[in-house]
C-alpha cells in the first residue's frame, strides 16, 4: 500500500518570467487518492501538464515507479501508465463512443498495416478484446455511456456524460495512475455526488491511484486520502482534509487575508 | 446527408407565408445579382471558351457547349435570386409572380450585358490585350447574322432563361426534380456519346437515331432521351432511395450478401467494359484508373490521416524512375554495370521498397510539422524531387530534362504483356491495382491504425496524451501513401514508355488533391466517382477527357467547381459521414436532437432535450 507511485522533486516551470511552478515536491502512494486544490492561477494544471509531458519542466525530477518521465513525449508518459483527462472536455467529438475508448487502448496494443491488411487471426484476436474492454469501461458507469449509445458520436453526449466518457477513456488506456482535472466541474450536485462514488471504485474495484484536481470541497473531502494545496506554483499545505481546511494560509489564499490581521 | 444541406425550408410548410406583390422586390438584390449574372457573361465570352467550345455539339444543329457556356448563366442566377434564407418560425415570402418578375430581370440585365459587348465589339478593337475580343465571338454573338439581330435575340432569350431559373422555385419539388433529371440526362448522354458509340456501335438504328453523324445529339434523339428520363424520375421517383435506405438498414450476412453480390456485379462489368469500348475510350479508362490510384493514395494520407501532403506527386515520380531504370535498356550512363535489368513484376518489388523508404525519408522531418506549415513544406519536397530528376548533377542517372526513354512492357507471362500500345491492357492493370488501394484503404480504416488516424485528426495533442504515436501514426500513413503512389508510378512508366520530369510537375498534386476534395474526402466511393467526373469528363493535366474541348479551360473549370464545392458541399459530392457531421456539426446535432438522441440535462439518454449538451461543441 505505501509503496510509492510518483515522486516529484523541486519541480520548477517557468513560462518566461512567470514563475507557474516553484520547487515543488510532491508524492503519491500506491493505492491513494490525492486531491490537489487551490485557488485559479496556482498552477495545477500546468502541474498535469507537467506530469503527463506536454510541458517540460526547467528544473527538477519526476520520478514515475522509480523511473524519471523527463524528456518522455506525452504518449510515451501514457504507455509507462499514467492517463490524464482535461479540465475543458477535450473527446474527439466526432468519432463513436466506442472509439473514443477504443482508441485509447493505443499503446497498449500492437497490430499494425500487415495485420489489418491480412486480417490476420492475431489481429481480429486483438480488435475482440479492444472492443470488450471498451465495453467493460464503459459498463462502469451503468447505463450512461453503453447500449446503442455505443456506436453515437461523442457530440451527442450532454456535459456531464463528456466528463464522464473522457474518465472512461482515461481507464481504458490501462494505466496504474490516473490524473483527473475537475471531474466534477459543471455537474450538479446529485451527479457530483454520484460521480465521487465511482470515483471511490475506480480505486477500489479497479486499482487505479488517483491524482485529483478539484474545486468541489464537498468530493475533495469525500474521496480525498489526503489534500494538498497549491498556491502560486508552491505547495501552501498538505495533509488530511480537515488540517488542509483549517490550515490559515489556504483560507488566506482563498479568501484573502481576515479584516482583524490588517489593524494588528 | 442531403437534408442537411438543403436551404430551401418553405417546403415543409412549418413557416407562416406571407403574400407580396409581383412588384414588390428587394431591387437591390436583384441589382446586384444582375450585375454578378452581367460579369459573368462578358468573363465567359472573353475567356474564349464559347468560341472555343461551339465545336462541340450538345444538340446538333441547335445547341453547343459553347452557347452553353453561355445560356447557363441567366438561368443560374435566375434561380439564385429567388434564393431566401428562411429562418424557422420566421415569416417566408409565399413564391409567385414575384420570382418571375426577379428572374426577368436579372435575365435581362444579363442579356443586356451581352448586347453591350457585342456593340463594343463591333465597334472597337481591343484584341491586344484581350485575346478573345474577336470577330469569331463577335459572330458567335450574332448567332451570323446583323448585330441588330442578335441585341435582340440576347435580350429575349436571356431574360427568358432568367425566368426559367426563377420559376423552377414555383415548381413542386418533384417535377422539378424531373426536369433536373432531363436536363442532367440529355446532357451527360452528349457527353458520353464516345463511350455509348462503341457500346452500342452494333445496334445501328439506335445510334442514328440518338446521334448526328458531325458529333451531338439529334433533336429526335435529345427528345426521346427527354421523354425516357422524365418519364422514368417521375415514375420511379423514391424508388431509388428506398433501395438504398433498405440496404443502409441492413445489418448481418444479408447487408454482406448484398454488398458482395453488388462487387461481384461491378467486377463483371468492369472486367467486361474494354471489350466492347474502342481504344480511346479505354486509354481514357486507363488514365483515370492511374489518377484513381493517386488519389486513393492521397485519400488515405489526407483523407484518414488528415495530413495536408501537397507534394504527392514526389512518389508517383519515384515509382515512375524506379520503375524506369530497374526496366528500360539504358536508363543513364552513369548507372554501373551491375545495375540489375529486371522484368516489370521484379522492378515493382523494388519500387515499393524505395516509395517507402521515400515515404520515410521525407516524412520524418516533415511529420513533426503542423497544418499550414507541413502543407508548404511537403509542396516544397514535391518540388525539390522533381528538380532533382531534372538536374544536370544526376544526368547521368535521370537524364535530365531528355528524362528516360524506351521503357519496355510489363510483361506477365503468358497473360500477356502491358504497354501503351493496348490501353485495355493497362486498364486491366490499373484495375488490379486500384483493387488492391481500395482493399487497403478500407481495411486501414477499420483498424487500430485508422482509428489513431482518426482521433489525430480530431485533436493532435489529446491523440498523443491518449497514448498514440503520433509521429509514428502518421509516418505510417505517409509510407503507405507513398507506396500506393509508386503503384501508379510504375504503371504509368510502362505505358508510357518514356518518362521526364515535366511528366510530374506539382500541377499533378493539385488535381490528384482536388479529385479527393471534390470527391469527397475520406470516402472511397467519393474518390472513384471525383476521378471518373474529373478525369473521364474534363481530363487530367495533359490526358484528354470525354469533353476534350475543355483541355484548355480545364484548369478554370477545375477552380470554379473547387470554389463552388468549397462555398457549398465542402464534403464532397459522395461525403464521409465523419467528416459531413465534423462540417455540418450544428444540424446533425439539431437532427440528433429532434429524433431524441441528445442527452437530458441530468445524463439520462435518449428521450429528450438538453440545451446546453447538444448544441455546445465541445472546445478544442
Amino acid at each position: 500500500m505505501s509503496e510509492r507511485i510518483l515522486d516529484i522533486n523541486k519541480l520548477s516551470v517557468t513560462f518566461g518570467g512567470l514563475h507557474a511552478l516553484r520547487d515543488l515536491d510532491f508524492h503519491v502512494d500506491e493505492g491513494e487518492i490525492v486531491g490537489v486544490i487551490g485557488p485559479n492561477g496556482a498552477g495545477k494544471t500546468t502541474f498535469f501538464n507537467m506530469i503527463s509531458g506536454m510541458v517540460a519542466p526547467t528544473s527538477g525530477e519526476i520520478l514515475f515507479e522509480g523511473k524519471s518521465l523527463l524528456g518522455l513525449d506525452p504518449n510515451q508518459v501514457t504507455a509507462r501508465g499514467i492517463a490524464r483527462t482535461f479540465q475543458n472536455v477535450r473527446l474527439f467529438a466526432n468519432m463513436t463512443i466506442a472509439e473514443n475508448v477504443m482508441v485509447a487502448q493505443h499503446c497498449r496494443t500492437k497490430q499494425g498495416v500487415w495485420g489489418s491488411l491480412f486480417n490476420t487471426r492475431a489481429f481480429r484476436q486483438e480488435e475482440r478484446e479492444i472492443r470488450e474492454h471498451a465495453e467493460k469501461v464503459l459498463g462502469f458507469f451503468g447505463t450512461r455511456l453503453i447500449g446503442y449509445r455505443l456506436e453515437q458520436p461523442a457530440s451527442v453526449l450532454s456535459y456531464a456524460n463528456r466528463r464522464r466518457l473522457e474518465i472512461a477513456r482515461a481507464m481504458a488506456t490501462k494505466s496504474r495512475l490516473l490524473l483527473l482535472d475537475e471531474p466534477v466541474a459543471g455537474m450538479n450536485p446529485m451527479e457530483s455526488a454520484e460521480l465521487t462514488g465511482l470515483i471511490g471504485k475506480l480505486r477500489s474495484e479497479w486499482g487505479f491511484t488517483i491524482v485529483m484536481i478539484e474545486h468541489d470541497m464537498n468530493v475533495v473531502r469525500d474521496v480525498s486520502d489526503r489534500v494538498v494545496c497549491l498556491d502560486h506554483g508552491e505547495t501552501l499545505a498538505q495533509g488530511s482534509f480537515e488540517e488542509v481546511s483549517s490550515n490559515p494560509d489556504v483560507i488566506e489564499a482563498y479568501l484573502g487575508r481576515p479584516l482583524e490581521k490588517k489593524t494588528t | 446527408m442531403s437534408d442537411l444541406i438543403s436551404n430551401d425550408m418553405t417546403e415543409d410548410g412549418s413557416n407562416e407565408l406571407v403574400d407580396r406583390g409581383a412588384f414588390d422586390l428587394d431591387w437591390n438584390r436583384v441589382g446586384r445579382m444582375g450585375a454578378l449574372a452581367a460579369l459573368a457573361m462578358w468573363f465567359v465570352s472573353l475567356s474564349g471558351m464559347p468560341v472555343d467550345l461551339d465545336s462541340r455539339a450538345i444538340i446538333d444543329p441547335d445547341l453547343s457547349l459553347g452557347y452553353l457556356a453561355l445560356v447557363v448563366i441567366p438561368v443560374i442566377f435566375g434561380w439564385l435570386v429567388g434564393n431566401e434564407v428562411v429562418l424557422e418560425g420566421m415569416a417566408a415570402t409565399k413564391r409567385g409572380p414575384r420570382d418571375v418578375v426577379a428572374g426577368a430581370a436579372v435575365g435581362l440585365l444579363s442579356g443586356l450585358a451581352t448586347a453591350i459587348l457585342l456593340v463594343l465589339i463591333n465597334n472597337f478593337d481591343i484584341r491586344d490585350p484581350l485575346v478573345n475580343w474577336s470577330p469569331d465571338l463577335l459572330s458567335l454573338l450574332t448567332f451570323g447574322r446583323s448585330n441588330a439581330f442578335g441585341i435582340f435575340v440576347w435580350l429575349l432569350l436571356s431574360a427568358v432563361l432568367g425566368v426559367a431559373g426563377a420559376s423552377l422555385r414555383l415548381l413542386a419539388p418533384r417535377i422539378r426534380r424531373a426536369i433536373i433529371v432531363v436536363l442532367v440526362s440529355v446532357l451527360s448522354m452528349s457527353i458520353f456519346q464516345a463511350v455509348i458509340d462503341d457500346l452500342f456501335g452494333a445496334i445501328d438504328p439506335l445510334i442514328d437515331l440518338l446521334y448526328a453523324k458531325t458529333g451531338g445529339l439529334t433533336r429526335q434523339g435529345a427528345i426521346v432521351i427527354a421523354v425516357v428520363s422524365g418519364g422514368l424520375s417521375l415514375t420511379g421517383r423514391g424508388r431509388i432511395k428506398a433501395a438504398r435506405d433498405d440496404y443502409a438498414a441492413k445489418t448481418g450476412p444479408e447487408r454482406t450478401r448484398q454488398t458482395a453480390i453488388m462487387l461481384a456485379i461491378t467486377t463483371v462489368l468492369l472486367i467486361v467494359l474494354p471489350f466492347f469500348t474502342g481504344k480511346i475510350i479505354n486509354e481514357l479508362l486507363a488514365n483515370v484508373g492511374i489518377f484513381l490510384l493517386l488519389a486513393l493514395g492521397l485519400n488515405i494520407v489526407v483523407g484518414l490521416a488528415g495530413i495536408l501532403d501537397l507534394g504527392y506527386v514526389a512518389f508517383f515520380a519515384v515509382g515512375g524512375y524506379t520503375t524506369a531504370v530497374l526496366t528500360a535498356a539504358r536508363p543513364g550512363e552513369s548507372w554501373p554495370d551491375w545495375l540489375p535489368h529486371t522484368p516489370w513484376i521484379v522492378a515493382l518489388l523494388i519500387t515499393i521498397v524505395i516509395a517507402a523508404m521515400v515515404g520515410l525519408f521525407i516524412g520524418a522531418p516533415v511529420i513533426r510539422m503542423r497544418g499550414d506549415y507541413l502543407a508548404i513544406v511537403t509542396l516544397g519536397f514535391g518540388e525539390i524531387i522533381r528538380i532533382l530528376f531534372l538536374s544536370d548533377w544526376l544526368n547521368g542517372f535521370f537524364g535530365g530534362a531528355q528524362g528516360i526513354i524506351n521503357i519496355p512492357a510489363a510483361e506477365f507471362g503468358f497473360i500477356g504483356e502491358v504497354s501503351g500500345v493496348s490501353p485495355r491492357s493497362v486498364f486491366y492493370l490499373v484495375l488490379v491495382f486500384a483493387a488492391i488501394a481500395i482493399y487497403a484503404s478500407w481495411r486501414l480504416e477499420r483498424s487500430r491504425l485508422g482509428r489513431a488516424w482518426m482521433a489525430i485528426r480530431e485533436d493532435e495533442s489529446v491523440a498523443e496524451a491518449m497514448g498514440i504515436n503520433t509521429v509514428n501514426a502518421k509516418l505510417m500513413a505517409f509510407v503507405v501513401g507513398a507506396v500506393l503512389a509508386s503503384f501508379a508510378g510504375a504503371i504509368f512508366s510502362a505505358k508510357v514508355g518514356s518518362i521526364f520530369p515535366s511528366s510530374f510537375l506539382i500541377l499533378i498534386s493539385i488535381i490528384i488533391l482536388v479529385v479527393v476534395i471534390v470527391g469527397g474526402m475520406g470516402n472511397i466511393l467519393g474518390v472513384i466517382v471525383g476521378a471518373v467526373v474529373l478525369i473521364g469528363i474534363l481530363g487530367g493535366p495533359r490526358q484528354p477527357g470525354l469533353l476534350t474541348e475543355f483541355s484548355e479551360y480545364k484548369l478554370l473549370i477545375y477552380g470554379a467547381l473547387l470554389i463552388w464545392m468549397m462555398l457549398q458541399r465542402p464534403e464532397g459530392l459522395v461525403p464521409n459521414v465523419r467528416r459531413s457531421r465534423e462540417l455540418h456539426q450544428e444540424e446533425f446535432l439539431q437532427d440528433a436532437w429532434l429524433k431524441g438522441e441528445v442527452d437530458h440535462d441530468d445524463g439520462t439518454p435518449g428521450d429528450g432535450v438538453d440545451p446546453d449538451g447538444g448544441t455546445e461543441v465541445a472546445p478544442a
